[in-house]
């Protein structure tokens, strides 16, 4: 309990904070809302109203400020609508909608789970191909100095360089080239994770220590023995620590991915959400995407764990 | 075929260039570790050059360098326009608000303790997060101009800055903190002689980490709405026209724009923090 309480604190005060907040971003839509059902509000019309100030409005209205949590397309919708669109969209739309699993068969293409599923089968397999090449690579330059100079160099500059801005180009060259679907945004994933675990996997390579690697010279090991027995074990952490931000770079590729192309995932919610006003429609792909980011790491942080244990290491 | 060949032919010589230096006596000088990594690139940059032209790629697929080149030279002064969008206002201005806050909520995180375990935990975990996603609610908020932009910085930089900002802090010994009790030092002595000059490599660290973040959230914020200037409303609407040089020539800008910024940060680092043993010469 002593950890949890001041977490759960912090996380209280965040909610209480978002749902004070929630009046002043809201006090145009709500009176305007107010005006429509008869209540008098004053000044009259929305136009009167938008050359006010949010805090006069809300003084001079204080009486009708109520439906600040309740309106449709608000400013900052409260945390209860979202929770409710997140269910709407996910547990509702598929066990009680005409599209939905449970009467149509398949996922539905207005439910979260859709593309929640669309989103992540790229993140996973471009986070694969990613992950894989990068370790490859991180093997090919721990082995080899004309490698290791020709390349690693880069491979730190690139992390200074915002790659996703290439993700539209991506996606635009592979479609002329006829590919579409889930290859394209998988090789923004892959990109993306690609780096930060060449980066971490040669720090890892390189983790043993001279006597360490002088014992193996005294027991006249291969080198690849050395590198079964000693570099790989020893790059462990390191690799879990950058598959961990890696997985988490894998998603933001994804979800920028889906941006160009409306065909789903949870980039398209957002950017339609944007498009229509549907504020609600943002704010719950966001909530299910950070849920799913959370999902990732958490997973690779267990399976760390267990190979950690199995290895011998004390956590 | 012959263009292959000769494209495979200059990566062998580029390579095995590479490899007599590499492993030659002078590996070790600074000279062969600048000229190497050059050599690889230009390697390639030549070879798709030649790969391009041989092959009569067409330049919607993939224009070749001297094309970019050209594409960059023709539109200096949009590139110029959409930098200053982009970088000088938006990710800038972020950078500095994020940067800046997340600092002073660090020390103030720092000073209370239910604070630190709170407010720690929720920040690693929000550092987690693909932030980007809050871009189409901020431009929504504040707007299609570069306040949006700034707004998306804002929230990217603050969580990763804070968890390093707050993990600095406490970075002193018992010894160093007992030296200042012995002295009489107050709090705010404490804090400004010692804790904060010995936070600084994390919170440079956080500050690297930030300049990369800060390009990310303002390029892609600009792919939700921006005005008719901005790298990543080039970038958008330029793979739209099928102007893929014009493309390439504004990675090209946010390519030099990310590494001077990430350089400049890492220079001023190695001139504030010079007392520590990652900085030290050999």
């Amino acid at each position: 309990m002593t950890k949890a309480g001041p977490i759960l604190t912090v996380v209280l005060a965040i909610i209480a904070l978002w749902y004070v907040a929630c009046v002043p971003m809201n006090v145009q839509e709500t009176l305007t809302a107010a005006e429509r059902a008869g209540v008098a509000v004053s000044p009259e019309g929305a136009r009167e109203r938008a050359e006010m100030g949010r805090f006069a409005l809300m003084a001079q209205n204080s009486g009708v400020l109520g439906g600040s949590w309740s309106v449709d397309r608000a400013r900052l919708p409260a945390p209860h609508q979202i929770v409710a669109e997140l269910w709407n969209s996910t547990w509702n739309e598929e066990v009680y909608g005409r599209r939905g699993l449970v009467k149509s068969g398949s996922l539905s293409n207005k439910s979260l789970i859709y593309h929640g599923w669309i989103t992540l089968s790229a993140t996973v397999l471009g986070f694969a191909i990613g992950a894989g090449l990068g370790v490859l690579l991180a093997v090919g330059i721990v082995h080899s100095k004309t490698m290791d100079m020709s390349v690693m160099p880069w491979a730190i500059v690139s992390q200074t360089i915002p790659i996703v801005a290439l993700a539209p180009m991506i996606i635009v060259v592979l479609y002329s080239f006829g590919i579409q679907g889930l290859i394209p945004k998988a090789v923004i994933s892959a990109y993306l994770s690609f780096f930060p675990v060449v980066v971490g996997m040669v720090k890892g390579l390189r983790s043993p220590d001279a006597m360490q690697l002088d014992l193996l010279r005294t027991y006249n090991a291969s080198k690849s023995q050395t590198f079964w027995m000693l570099r790989l074990p020893s790059s462990v952490p390191y690799l879990f620590t950058s598959l961990k931000v890696g997985i988490a770079a894998s998603l933001v590729g994804a979800i920028v991915g889906e941006l160009p192309v409306q065909r789903g995932g949870l980039g398209a919610r957002m950017l339609g959400g944007s498009y229509y006003g549907q504020t609600e429609q943002i704010w719950a792909a966001l909530f299910f995407a950070a849920a799913m980011a959370a999902l990732l790491v958490a997973l690779i942080g267990w399976i760390e764990g267990k190979t950690l244990k199995r290895m011998g290491v004390q956590a | 075929m012959i263009y292959v060949l000769f494209a495979l032919i200059i990566w062998v010589a580029g390579w095995g260039l590479n490899t007599v230096i590499a492993n030659g006596r002078g590996a070790n000088t600074s000279a062969a570790r600048i000229s190497v990594p050059i050599l690889f690139g230009l390697t390639v940059v030549l070879m798709w050059e030649v790969l391009v032209r041989g092959l009569n790629v067409p330049p919607v697929i993939l224009p070749a360098p001297t094309a970019i080149l050209a594409a960059f030279k023709a539109n200096t002064a949009v590139l110029w326009g959409d930098f200053q969008q982009t970088f000088l206002k938006g990710a800038l201005a972020g950078y500095l608000i994020g940067c800046g806050s997340a600092f002073l909520v660090a020390i103030i995180v720092d000073r209370y303790d239910f604070l630190r375990r709170g407010l720690l935990p929720v920040g690693n975990f929000v550092a987690a997060l693909p932030i980007v996603g809050t871009a189409p609610i901020l431009v929504m908020w504040f707007g299609f101009d570069w306040q949006s932009k700034a707004a998306v910085v804002v929230v990217m930089v603050f969580f990763p800055m804070l968890v390093n900002t707050v993990a600095g802090l406490r970075d002193t010994s018992v010894m160093q903190r007992d030296l200042m009790r012995t002295y009489g030092a107050s709090y705010m002595q404490t804090l400004l002689k010692l804790r904060i000059p010995a936070a600084m490599p994390f919170i440079f660290n956080g500050l690297k980490i930030a300049t990369t973040l800060a390009l990310i959230g303002a390029i892609v914020a600009e792919f939700f709405g921006s005005p008719v200037k901005g790298m990543g409303f080039r970038i958008s609407t330029s793979v739209g026209q099928l102007a893929l040089d014009m493309v390439w020539a504004e990675i090209v800008v946010a390519a030099i724009a990310g590494s001077l910024f990430y350089g400049l940060i890492a220079k001023i680092e190695a001139w504030v923090t010079f007392w520590h043993p990652s900085q030290r010469k050999h």
